[in-house]
């Protein structure tokens, strides 16, 4: 209870920030859903915790939204602390997974809802809502029903009834998760649009890295209750600073392998079959000896049909098609690696150099230590 | 072939119900609407006419009985939706699984018994001699025994004991179907434990309220034990009345037109409280 007075003493640091959690934990009976977080957002930034399902993210939000409490640590809004402060007297507003508009209302009654409860006058508060109601793309829908709403709609309909009582930060637990893929896809850059025009902080779950890739300024990869790492979309594609955080942002091969040789950051590893692998030590940590896992992206991989267009590549190896997945512009072969047998996911370059390649084919693979990360393992 | 054999499924599906409607229902209702039109000139001798109805109007002891029992059915519902609805809430969204069905086993279990012997144990309880009198002289709160039956309270309580169980499952069933995220929302965009309750619970739960009103009310309307026996000779309820032309004045003409009165009366009621409420039957009842 002496934090929350030693940050009201500093509110010339704590302004900066719209919202802070400093040493968040939520204990369960036995279990530790959330485990010492901290983190800050900047105002105005659109924030996403990344996160398998059960990874604490959900209970993460729901402290920030007050409906749970943390077990210790402080949760500062513009600096103040939120610990105590009930959820309808927070200044934060929650689109809720599946939306939650009421049912039995209209829209322009879903959207007023808060400002009723907030006692502003009948007049004020039909204007204000026509007037989000624009901003969001849908004037003149007042008068419906929400059912009359396709997906996308109710979407806009639910910010909409968060963003006219202009919070200080919104909250999205999922939002997108129950529309079909092109509604998703088309959604994810009007959320975008939407929080740059309303300039508010935006707090945004998803198990979706695309969708947090696409729309964060800043991404929090959560894993068992803790963040793995914090930074931005491309920080956390090229550089993922665990193990964690590089198999489940974007695609990766991956590999286990025994570090033969250690020099700075170049390590030289090698697989149980007995391939050698040259790659970067990306934990920092890695000793002679030791156990770790190797990444490599399906984009880094380069394909040849002779041995000397690959150059400047520390790992050549030989590989046989298997199976080629046509998916556009997106289109992977997976391939067995000839010496170790492993099978590895390639992304297909879109020159048109490699269109005719066919199952069976023996091609040439290479890619740079600097794109093979490796992190070392417990055990 | 095929299609024969599903016409003669759905046909062998259908009598029960056809039986059931034409026999216990239809034909008896025939029966009794013959019996009251027909007024009674002399020994055996009866003319069609709208006599016996007109003595329900004419005679204030049988029409100011209509409006009590009316009434105090009226009551009897809007207390039990009032506690009821406390308890539903608990129920469907307070407790989870174990807890749940040992809550709703426990409004069910005294419905195990039949209604005389539950109307019997209030009155152990309710009597002069009874457990409550006993209790307060013991503690000498009061001096004397004092009686607790044979008034408006004890039928009152006896009442909503009986039917609580009708109210409490058709409230659990409607406010588990609402979703915990829409109270959140209410909460999370401003709302208090009473406006949210005001504007999102009690909409939600007006199929089962209404539904719930409408099976307390006809219950309360058309029993006949718990006044009686609570009530005393004195009770005044409706139903007595219908019992006496029928048994104890042998009157069956009056009897049968007291009976359709009661019938029309009170479907005029719940007509009334359904449009009074915005609901109709196939959302409320029919769901």
């Amino acid at each position: 209870m002496s934090q929350p007075t030693a940050s009201a003493a500093t509110p010339s640091s704590a302004a900066a920030f719209d919202l802070e959690c400093r040493d968040i934990t939520k204990n369960f009976d036995q279990f530790t859903a959330v485990n010492n977080v901290s983190f800050n957002v900047p105002t105005g930034t659109f924030f996403s915790i990344l996160g398998p399902s059960g990874c604490g993210k959900t209970t993460l939000l729901r402290m920030i939204a007050g409906f749970q409490t943390p077990t210790s640590g402080d949760l500062l809004i513009k600096g103040k602390s939120m610990i105590g402060v009930p959820p309808n007297k927070r200044p934060v507003s929650m689109v809720f997974q599946h939306l939650a508009l009421f049912p039995m209302m209209d829209i322009a009654a879903n959207v007023g809802f808060g400002l009723r409860q907030r006692g502003v006058p009948r007049e004020d508060i039909a204007k204000r809502v026509e007037t989000v109601l624009e901003r969001v793309g849908l004037p003149g829908v007042g008068s419906r029903h929400i059912n009359q709403l396709s997906g996308g709609q109710k979407q806009r309909v639910a910010i909409a009834r968060c963003m006219v009582l202009e919070p200080d930060v919104l909250l999205l637990d999922e939002p997108l998760g129950a529309l079909d893929l092109k509604l998703r896809e088309h959604m994810k850059i009007e959320l975008k649009k939407l929080q740059s025009e309303f300039g508010t902080t935006f707090v945004y779950i998803t198990h979706d890295q695309s969708e947090a890739l696409v729309m964060s300024d800043q991404i929090a990869v959560m894993n068992h209750g803790q963040f793995e790492q914090v930074g931005a979309a491309r920080e956390l594609y090229h550089e993922p600073k665990t193990a964690f955080v590089a198999g489940f942002v974007g695609e990766a091969n991956s590999f286990t392998a025994k570090v033969e040789a250690i020099n700075g950051d170049a390590a030289t590893l090698v697989s149980p079959e007995g391939l050698q692998i040259k790659g970067q030590d990306a934990s920092g940590n890695l000793k002679q000896g030791d156990q770790a896992k190797v990444f490599v992206r399906p984009e880094s991989i380069r394909l040849a049909t002779q041995a000397n267009e690959l150059d400047n590549v520390e790992n050549l190896n030989q590989g046989i098609i298997e199976n080629i997945l046509f998916n556009g512009a997106n289109s992977h072969i997976l391939l067995r690696e000839e010496k170790s047998g492993g099978e590895l996911n390639v992304a297909i370059p879109q020159t048109g150099q490699f269109r005719d390649l066919a199952k069976g084919d023996k091609v040439y693979i290479g890619w740079e230590a600097a794109q093979t990360r490796c992190y070392q393992t417990e055990g | 072939m095929n299609s024969a054999q599903s016409r003669l499924s759905l046909l062998l599906l259908f009598t029960p119900f056809v039986l059931w409607l034409a026999l216990l229902i239809i034909i008896p209702h025939i029966f009794m609407l013959l019996v009251s039109i027909s007024v009674k000139t002399g020994v055996r001798e009866y003319v069609t006419g709208l006599g016996n109805y007109m003595v329900f109007f004419t005679e204030p002891l049988y029409w100011n009985t209509f409006t009590r029992t009316a009434f105090m059915s009226i009551s009897a519902t809007l207390l039990t939706l009032l506690i009821g609805f406390p308890v539903a809430y608990y129920i469907a969204k307070l407790t989870r699984g174990r807890t749940k069905t040992t809550l709703f086993l426990m409004c069910l279990i005294p419905f195990w018994v039949s209604e005389l012997v539950r109307t019997f144990g209030w009155m152990i309880l309710l009597r002069e001699t009874g457990v409550f009198s006993s209790a307060l002289q013991y503690f000498g709160i009061v001096s004397e025994p004092i009686e607790f039956l044979y008034n408006d309270a004890a039928i009152m309580i006896g009442l909503v004991y009986t039917s609580m169980l009708f109210m409490v499952v058709p409230l659990v069933t409607t406010l588990d179907s609402l979703d915990d995220s829409l109270i959140e929302a209410g909460y999370d965009l401003g709302g208090n434990g009473i406006t949210v309750l005001r504007e999102i619970i009690i909409p939600h739960a007006m199929p089962g309220i209404v539904s719930g009103c409408i099976v307390v009310f006809m219950l309360s309307l058309g029993n006949y034990l718990t006044p009686i026996l609570l009530g005393g000779k004195d009770s005044l309820w409706f139903t007595g009345l219908i019992y006496d032309q029928f048994i104890t004045r042998f009157n069956w003409e009056l009897g049968s037109a007291f009976g359709f009165l009661l019938l029309i009366l009170s479907s005029t009621i719940v007509w009334a409280g359904l449009k009074l409420s915005g609901q109709s039957l196939t959302n409320t009842v029919g769901r």
